[in-house]
């Protein structure tokens, strides 16, 4: 009874979670805003379902499977949603027109597009440090 | 009706809704990597389901198709940016 009682609740808010995901996908208006709410939430909601599982078949290989999937979802997501991110920046794919500010800008080199902490200030800006 | 029967059919009903609205943005997507990640959120949203299928039938052999789903999702997204990366590229050489 306890188990069960257990793996309902988590089914429950594991897919709660992956419903906001998709409303995220949906309704974000951007894609970086788009991937942020979808890739977080349903890492989340993943781990809730599969841990469900793992509590209404509590034999050892199952567990460890469900764990093991569990694991896996945790490591990989971030680094597929940050690989999309990157090259989807690249490609020039625009902010949200009302997004205050880019960091991310003039930060990537134009043609190897390594990352680097090249000082952007402009010329104004070191006029004004002069004068200061 | 039992408390785990009513728990899967609710999640049932929750992750069919986030297919759906992935599948919107799939079509709508105004570029490509829009509709890769609507991909993969579907691909995500497969593993759930297999997981709730698993519990609602009672055979825990299901989970098997999870980890591969798993394992070639990751590859698909990571050869799709890839694929974005090498066509910008080729653009920008073009550009020049």
């Amino acid at each position: 009874m306890f188990q069960e009682a257990v793996c309902a609740i988590f089914l429950i808010v594991g897919s709660t979670f992956i419903f906001i995901a998709g409303l995220g996908m949906l309704r974000m208006p951007d894609l970086f805003m788009r991937m942020s709410a979808s890739t977080k939430a349903s890492t989340l909601g993943v781990g809730f379902l599969l841990t469900a599982l793992a509590f209404k078949f509590t034999q050892l290989d199952i567990v460890s499977r469900a764990v093991a999937v569990i694991v896996f979802v945790i490591l990989t997501a971030p680094v597929a949603a940050h690989m999309i991110g990157r090259a989807a920046y690249i490609a020039g794919v625009p902010l949200w027109y009302r997004s205050v500010i880019d960091e991310l800008c003039g930060q990537y080199d134009r043609c190897d597009h390594r990352l680097g902490s090249i000082d952007i200030r402009t010329q104004d800006d070191e006029r004004a440090e002069g004068d200061a | 009706m039992s408390l785990i029967e009513i728990s899967v059919h609710f999640s049932t009903a929750m992750l069919s809704l986030t297919v759906v609205f992935a599948f919107i943005r799939l079509v709508r997507g105004p570029s490509l990597p829009d509709r890769v990640i609507a991909l993969d959120l579907m691909t995500t949203v497969g593993i759930g389901i297999i997981a709730v299928y698993a519990i609602s039938t009672d055979k825990p052999v299901f989970l098997d198709v999870a980890v591969i789903l798993a394992l070639v999702s990751f590859l698909g997204t990571i050869a799709f940016a890839y694929y974005l990366q090498k066509v910008t590229d080729i653009a920008d050489l073009k550009g020049d």
